[in-house]
């Protein structure tokens, strides 16, 4: 059976526009806020959701999502109730697809079995942790295919070509191709230089391929989301609500910038045909 | 194990062709580090066999480091326990003050071969930074330290030093600002500038290779003290200690003992103000196995799989890990893993200054104040090595602090030396006769 992400990839490749795909950390800043928050986005133009489980040691991610992570272990939030979340999500949202992201030491910590069998049964679709390379599949990837949640790696600038097939072999969903080596938060390079490697990420691949870092606005997702498959925002979110007055006008300061982003995608490719 | 068992490596094989000892060890990092780690394990494994390398390494061991280090019979201290025969592995002899740089003139020794030109390292104690900057000086290097807040306030004077030989000395804010955020901070570096950079980290933890990588650079420490003890005694060691904190003056002098099932090994945690306050940094007896770093281990963290913040008095300790070859050792009972408080480490660093006529580092005052709980109780012909990690010089700052905190002039280092506890059964054992033909080594 096709999975949440593929059916959405798919309808939109049809559509023959990318996907938006929005970070935010769970918890952050509170539980309420960040559910009201995540309820928001698929009505603002969110095609795929990514939720941050927080770490307290994030070793890929830049301030902004540093600090996100923090707010949200502040507020006492946990793997649990991460899950919660979304089981509340899910009450009234059959099909936007929803992928956790974070780091593999919390989800250890859980137990791996029960972890997915939590995270399938609350209506999770998809992770990605940024740990685990293919050289851990049967820690956590192998396992999560078996209990029908895709497993989305990353492939990253310094992925040559030799080592390609191997960071394919068990990913499903899409792949998230990191387009800068560096910390989330970092600057975005040049679109042609994207595009190039995305080229030849497709030499061996059919899945659906995500672009992220460094993503900031209307237009550069715009510019990317004319040759990739799906767009991600998440830094850029992030710092909407560590710079907001209060906590209502930061999930209304994220909601208004996916409103922008999700212009920026559904013209990309109409712009420039 | 990927090779067939070879008994008589029973404990000193690992880790298999994935990095594990055991469950312990691994790559656990992100994929834009993964290439560079793949050529890292290629440059060591080169490394171990290559003899070029071997020589060239050996000359630097011996021309700028200054090794042999003395194994040292500390007489006076071993009259004042009044038990075990008791020796000390002169690490803290090694140009730069402690065992740390040994590590460091192996790894850029495989960094110029890879060819980087900009080193990064984190560091607690500064020893790691300031052994960092030295080599990154001598290869003509540019060299980048990552140092916690709180680190860089309570060791200044390696501060000072690591900026003489050229370094930069970056701040590290987040966490508690000490070792574990330092170290966060250079992966996050490793990962903007993969192309140019060498990560030389600094103790047996990280990702696959640096554990046995960083064990294998320390091995020197074991492999003479094994010499040195047969040439000495004619016979091995009966219990080796060491301080730990990720571990690598501890794996380095084991190492090479731990197929020689008659000695025992003991290796000192950091209980901060005690493991039953939670405040401290005795992974292997206060934590629970997890990943972070690059590797599974022991680590202090929440039943949630948060890390927990570490605490010690001494900064070189201060890490919610250890090395994941000391987790797998602990769970197979091979070594014994003890934790000594913050007060029991000054209490020892103050009688080794006062007996021995040397300054030990904080890091290796832990191992001292075991040491003192147990010597007493050994025979005088139990022969007992204890790494001696580096020269408490750094810590003056420290010490002083914590004297000052706790109030009484009369615990300052230069009063009174506190008496042997009467009555002791030992204090009625004939001298230490072998202990008088060997004892002058310096
Ligand atoms: C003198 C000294 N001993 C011990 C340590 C602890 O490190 P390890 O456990 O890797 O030997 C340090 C670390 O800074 C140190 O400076």
């Amino acid at each position: 059976m096709a999975t949440r992400i593929t059916r959405r990839l798919e309808a939109l490749k049809a559509e023959d526009r990318a996907a938006l795909v929005t970070f935010t950390m769970a918890g952050d800043p509170n539980y309420q806020a960040s559910l009201d928050t995540l309820k928001g986005l698929p009505g603002a133009g969110a095609d795929i959701i990514e939720l941050g489980m927080p770490f307290t040691d994030p070793m890929a991610d830049g301030p902004s999502i540093q600090k996100a992570a923090l707010r949200a272990l502040k507020g006492q939030h946990t793997q649990q109730k991460t899950l919660e979340m979304v089981r509340e999500f899910r009450r009234e949202d059959q099909d936007t697809p929803i992928v956790l992201m974070g780091y593999y030491n919390p989800i250890y910590r859980y137990g791996v079995e029960r972890f997915l069998k939590d995270a399938s049964e609350a209506g999770i679709d998809g992770l990605i942790v940024v740990d685990l390379p293919p050289e851990h599949d049967g820690e956590l990837c192998l396992p999560a295919a078996r209990a029908g949640i895709d497993f989305i790696r990353l492939a990253t600038p310094t992925t040559d070509d030799k080592r390609l097939p191997r960071v394919l072999e068990n990913t499903s969903g899409f792949i998230y191709y990191v387009s800068v080596a560096g910390v989330t938060g970092a600057a975005a390079p040049t679109p042609e230089s994207v595009e190039r490697s995305i080229t030849r990420i497709r030499a061996h691949t059919e899945l659906p391929i995500a672009v992220g870092f460094g993503i900031r606005s209307a237009e550069q997702a715009a510019s990317i989301g004319r040759f990739a498959d799906a767009v991600v925002v998440g830094s850029a979110l992030i710092s909407c609500i560590e710079h907001a007055d209060s906590v209502d006008a930061g999930t209304r300061a994220v909601h208004a910038l996916v409103r922008e982003l999700s212009e920026g995608v559904r013209h990309a490719r109409k712009a420039t045909a | 194990m990927s090779s067939a068992t070879d008994t008589t490596k029973r404990f000193s094989q690992g880790p298999n062709a994935d990095g594990f000892y055991g469950d312990f060890g691994g790559r656990f990092v992100a994929e834009t580090l993964m290439p560079l780690i793949l050529e890292l394990e290629e440059a060591w494994e080169w490394s171990r066999t290559d003899e070029a390398f071997r020589r060239e390494l050996e000359g630097y061991q011996r021309d700028y480091i200054g090794r042999a280090t003395p194994l040292y019979y500390a007489e006076r201290l071993t009259e004042h326990l009044g038990g075990a025969k008791i020796y000390f592995k002169r690490e803290d002899l090694n140009h730069t003050g402690a065992h740390k740089i040994n590590n460091c003139i192996g790894q850029i020794l495989l960094a110029r071969k890879m060819g980087k030109k900009r080193i990064i390292a984190e560091t607690g104690a500064g020893m790691h930074g300031v052994a960092t900057a030295t080599v990154a000086a001598r290869f003509g290097m540019e060299c980048v330290i990552y140092m916690g807040a709180t680190d860089i306030e309570r060791q200044q004077p390696n501060v000072f030093r690591m900026k003489l030989l050229g370094a930069e000395v970056i701040p590290v804010e987040s966490g508690t600002g000490t070792l574990k955020d330092a170290m966060n901070e250079a992966l996050r570096d490793w990962v903007t500038n993969v192309d140019s950079t060498f990560y030389l980290i600094g103790t047996v933890a990280g990702p696959h290779p640096y554990p046995a990588m960083v064990r294998d650079f320390q091995s020197v420490i074991g492999r003479e003290t094994r010499e040195q003890m047969l040439e000495k005694e004619g016979r091995l060691p009966d219990t080796l200690m060491a301080c730990i904190g990720g571990g690598s003056n501890a794996m380095g002098l084991f190492h090479p003992m731990l197929d020689d099932e008659s000695v025992h090994m003991i290796g000192v945690e950091a209980a901060g103000h005690g493991i039953e306050t939670g405040e401290h940094a005795a992974s292997l007896n206060g934590g629970e196995p997890g990943v972070l770093h690059g590797n599974r281990t022991f680590l202090l963290q929440s039943v949630d799989g948060q890390i927990t913040d570490a605490h010690s008095v001494s900064a070189g300790l201060d890490y919610p890990g250890i090395g994941p070859e000391h987790a797998w050792l602990h769970t197979q009972k091979r070594v014994e893993y003890v934790s000594i408080t913050d007060s029991e480490a000054i209490e020892a660093f103050k009688l080794c200054c006062e007996l021995e006529g040397i300054i030990p580092a904080l890091e290796s005052a832990h191992s001292l104040a075991h040491l003192r709980k147990i010597a007493p109780d050994l025979p005088s012909d139990h022969l007992i090595v204890l790494n001696m990690s580096g020269r408490g010089d750094k810590d003056m700052a420290s010490v002083a602090n914590w004297l000052e905190q706790h109030g009484d002039t009369d615990k300052l280092p230069n009063t009174t030396v506190e008496a042997a506890e009467p009555g002791r059964i030992d204090d009625m054992q004939p001298p230490h006769d072998v202990a008088k033909k060997t004892g002058e080594t310096e």
